[in-house]
């Protein structure tokens, strides 16, 4: 593995195999006092974030240096980035400047295809971090992992996806690795809210929440992004909470077991009722904390092979 | 390269130690390791066993088994994987972790023993001292090794040795144990007959 | 004077010479040799010879829809090598799209594009005028001054943008009646196409981009057809990408809609498999569509429906294309490859004979586009403005080696079918041995 690009066509044993390393270093992370690794002493890690998100690029930055790696984070508005610069400059400039490996955001879909694109050859890897409506392949991972551990395991369970999948990376990397795991998944939107062709992805898809929870083992909300709202896809916000927010009456609906994930940032009340984020069935907190372990994976996996002959 | 299916009978390989021999290796290692530590008498320090994966990690249950039969004590076993901690990360393959686990009680002021199949270069133990230092703070550590073969590029020696193997650079010792390899038996394979 | 040599005529009957002078075709018939060397020793003229054996005469080209990018982005393509490439292609008429900066909204730009062509002469370079002011879709253009002027522009387009108001597009196809003239449509309801990337199928939604749907083009093309019915006015719908169009022009033409209709090269070759490695190279707009789409297009063109070829050449600078597909601008090179994707899709599947290729090259857009000196027979009489064609060569797309500035060919590496060896406009040799004569 030399870049992490999407959950499209990721082996399964490959994917089983960065869940096993995360779930090792939680373990070997457990209670210590010192919370570091030497594993990736001397390379360099650079995140370019095209797009704010603290909670992924913050969740990287850890990973990197509790395996002491070193850390450069280039955001678009500190940098060349801002004054314009392309995106290939940029990599090719960060690969020549020794990066081993980039974690990089885009709104465009593709950009770290591209971006593997342009590196290849300079021995500098491609981690998707997240890249316009396409993939955002370590949060499907770490909510892999948190399903994992709440469910014991992932295959033959039925998950549903909620909310917003047209629009949504957290989706398709989900849909992507879930089914690979043997699991079943679900999706629950308005029609309007679902990508074109999607009966011929391998889930089922629905517009009624309700007569899914039963079943459910584990429900994933999305969030609605606020420019959606706006844009026309259904009525009004409230009419998308009435139809398809997970609220307590519908919590109430789902197994004992059944686990709630939600990528975050939340928008409480509207697609999740406060109540149900925090309850102890929601996962939302461990999905954090599990992103730090299965980027460390991700990196380990990475960076501590045997370097290609370039 | 095709993973080779450890202990097969292969024309290359010679037998260093059968079954029974590694049977009375161990009983033997158990005994020195009662003997130094004083754990038949009054220790000074809890003893922790730690086994290094892969075979590291069932030798060091052996051996915490058959102290308690000797001796009557009980001394708390874990695993100590080094992978994190390897110096030569980028030069091979990409490796699965395996698991570490440390007794209830952790190992600071313990005196720990390491335990590993074989000793070569000496990284493998470097790597466990540095884990080592990370896990917690052990008042003193040692190391048992079931087989040394010489060629340490590092200033370290085992305490307790179950054989002492001369080799050449290019030969293989490989140590099968039941739990893993469905027997026991150590072997020696001339690396050219690949 | 010049005598081509054993070349058969639409790739039909036995090979004859072509004896051409003073532009025109004088002779044709097998052996000229001695009866044009008589009439060299009477008239002491020379005789230039080309050797055409087992090559196909057909009329010169007529490209509809090119991008020049002069003036306003001589970094890409010029007039003089965006004519080169034409006539490396085998043309000898192309039309110069509107979108240039400043756009070819009034007489002064369209004259002067009009003018390069004449200086570069290595095909008649039309300049197409915008329908609207700065292609803004709000106010007519000084159409019948520009009709007036001496480019004598006779097709308008706003062809980047789709003149989307159904009443400015209504005036608009009533207003060309009195000039002789069509509006060209890019056909696409912008509202239905806000951000779009890719075609809206299965491989845009599972690669993130935001879809360009058929029925953007198709309710466009309904719509307009709909209105030059009413007002008797002629409509050219510009790159047809959809199948759902090639059934609306069908229906529209049943009723008696004076409507033509031009497919690119790559809406006949390409589908949106492309996208996969997102590269913008690949990017275009309309987008590229489906497989069954393009099987359908490959019929209509053979069957008429879709009248014509029409490249949308669209030079680029490497920039523009080598960034991320959303930042990328859409359009490719066509010009050089455009009659071996066309020998590629229809000629050797057996959808079209070399007849046919004259037609949808030639004839067609000649005839749409109102020249009269291109697309003509091939027969005593008419202008020598043809093109020679090895149809047995083969050979393998170069970007960089290409007559553009810019190097965005979506068939960068594949081996095509088909050869230009030469092209003449009125008796003047443009391009000989693949190499151009200016």
């Amino acid at each position: 593995m030399k870049h992490l690009l999407s959950t499209d066509g990721l082996d399964p044993a490959q994917a089983t195999a960065v869940l096993d390393t995360a779930d090792t270093l939680k373990r070997t992370l457990l209670g210590r006092e010192v919370r570091k690794l030497p594993t990736l002493r001397g390379r360099t890690v650079v995140t370019m974030f095209y797009e704010n998100s603290t909670r992924t690029r913050v969740s990287f930055e850890v990973a990197g240096k509790w395996m002491s790696a070193d850390v450069i984070n280039v955001s678009a508005g500190g940098s060349s980035v801002g004054k314009g610069e392309s995106l290939r400059d940029t990599a090719l400039t960060l690969s020549a400047a020794g990066a081993d490996l980039v974690i990089v955001r885009h709104p465009a879909s593709g950009a770290a295809h591209r971006l593997a694109g342009w590196l290849e050859g300079t021995g500098t890897g491609v981690v998707n971090a997240g890249d316009g409506m396409h993939e955002h392949p370590t949060q499907a991972l770490l909510d892999a992992a948190t399903l994992r551990e709440r469910l014991g395991t992932i295959a033959g369970r039925r998950i549903a996806i909620v909310g917003d999948v047209l629009h949504s990376r957290v989706a398709r990397s989900n849909v992507h690795l879930l089914t690979a795991l043997g699991a079943e998944v679900v999706l629950v939107a308005p029609p309007t809210l679902l990508p074109t062709g999607v009966e011929n992805w391998p889930v089922s898809v629905s517009h009624d929440l309700d007569p899914e929870l039963p079943a459910l083992d584990a429900v994933m909300m999305l969030r609605v992004q606020a420019e959606r709202m706006h844009g026309g896809f259904f009525p009004s916000a409230r009419e998308y909470s009435i139809a398809y927010g997970l609220s307590e009456r519908r919590f109430k609906q789902l197994p004992e077991h059944a686990v709630v994930l939600h990528p975050g940032p939340m928008l409480r009340g509207m697609e999740i009722a406060a109540a149900v984020a925090d309850s102890p069935r929601a996962a939302i907190t461990e999905q954090v904390r599990n992103g730090v372990h299965v980027r460390m994976a991700v990196l380990y996996h990475l960076l501590a092979g045997e370097e290609e002959a370039a | 390269m095709a993973p080779r299916v450890r202990g097969a009978t292969d024309p290359a390989e010679r037998e260093l130690l059968s079954a029974g021999d590694v049977a009375r290796t161990i009983a033997r290692m158990a005994h020195q390791i009662i003997e130094k530590t004083s754990l038949g008498g009054e220790p000074t320090r809890p003893v922790v066993l730690l086994g290094i994966p892969s075979r590291g990690a069932p030798l060091a249950r052996r051996l915490a088994g058959l102290i308690a039969e000797f001796s009557d004590v009980r001394v708390p076993v874990g695993a100590l994987d080094t992978t994190l901690y390897r110096d030569d990360l980028r030069r091979r393959p990409n490796r699965p972790l395996e698991s570490t686990t440390l007794p209830e009680g952790g190992i600071d002021d313990c005196l720990v023993v390491l335990v590993d199949d074989v000793l070569f270069s000496g990284r493998t133990i470097r790597a466990a001292l540095d884990a080592l230092r990370d896990a917690g703070r052990p008042a003193s550590v040692q190391l048992a090794v079931l087989v040394d073969r010489g060629h340490r590029e590092l200033p370290i020696r085992a305490d307790y040795v179950g054989k002492n193997v001369p080799t050449s650079r290019t030969e293989e010792v490989h140590v099968c144990l039941d739990e893993l390899d469905g027997r026991d038996g150590v072997y020696l394979r001339r690396e050219d007959h690949q | 004077m010049m005598l081509i040599k054993g070349v058969r005529l639409y790739g039909e009957g036995d090979p004859v010479d072509i004896l051409v002078r003073d532009g025109v075709i004088a002779e044709i018939g097998p052996w000229l040799d001695a009866a044009s060397t008589q009439e060299l020793t009477r008239q002491e003229m020379t005789l230039e010879i080309i050797d055409a054996d087992g090559q196909i005469a057909l009329p010169g080209f007529v490209d509809l829809h090119t991008h020049l990018r002069e003036p306003g982005r001589e970094d890409t393509e010029t007039i003089a090598t965006g004519s080169a490439a034409a006539a490396l292609g085998g043309y000898t008429a192309v039309f110069a799209m509107a979108n240039t900066d400043p756009v070819a909204d009034n007489a002064v730009i369209v004259e002067h594009v009009w003018r390069r062509g004449r200086e570069v002469g290595l095909v008649d370079v039309h300049p197409v005028g915008a329908v609207t002011v700065g292609l803004k879709g709000e106010k007519l253009a000084e159409l019948g001054t520009m009709a007036r002027s001496q480019a004598g522009v006779r097709v308008f387009s706003d062809d980047g943008h789709c003149v989307s108001d159904p009443l400015i597009m209504r005036r608009a196809l009533e207003y060309t009646k009195a000039l002789d003239g069509v509006i060209a449509q890019h056909a696409e309801e912008p509202r239905l196409t806000v951000d779009a990337q890719a075609h809206e199928g299965e491989r845009a939604a599972r690669l993130g981009l935001a879809g360009w749907p058929a029925a953007a083009e198709e309710s466009i093309v309904a719509r307009d057809c709909l209105l030059a019915k009413q007002t008797g006015a002629r409509l050219h719908v510009c790159h047809v990408s959809t199948a759902g169009t090639v059934d609306v022009l069908r229906w529209a033409k049943e009723r008696g809609t004076k409507v033509s209709a031009e497919v690119t090269p790559h809406h006949l070759l390409l589908t949106d498999e492309r996208l996969a490695t997102y590269d913008p190279v690949n990017k275009v707009n309309p987008p590229l569509r489906t497989e069954s789409d393009v099987q359908v297009l490959r019929e209509a063109l053979a069957e008429g429906v879709v009248d014509c070829v029409a490249t949308d050449h669209a030079p680029h600078a490497p920039q523009d294309k080598d960034c991320e597909w959303s930042a990328a601008r859409p359009g490719m090179l066509g010009l050089q490859t455009a009659l071996s994707i066309v020998v590629e899709t229809l000629v050797r599947p057996g959808l079209l004979d070399w007849r046919g290729v004259a037609r949808v090259m030639s004839e067609k857009p000649a005839e749409i586009a109102g020249l009269p000196d291109q697309g003509r027979p091939l027969a005593v009489g008419e202008p020598a403005t043809l093109t020679l064609v090895d149809p047995h060569a083969t050979w393998t797309v170069r970007g960089s080696e290409l007559a553009s500035i810019a190097g965005n060919t979506p068939f960068e590496g594949m081996e095509l079918p088909g050869v230009v060896r030469t092209t003449m406009l009125r008796g003047r040799v443009t391009v000989s041995e693949g190499k151009v004569q200016s």
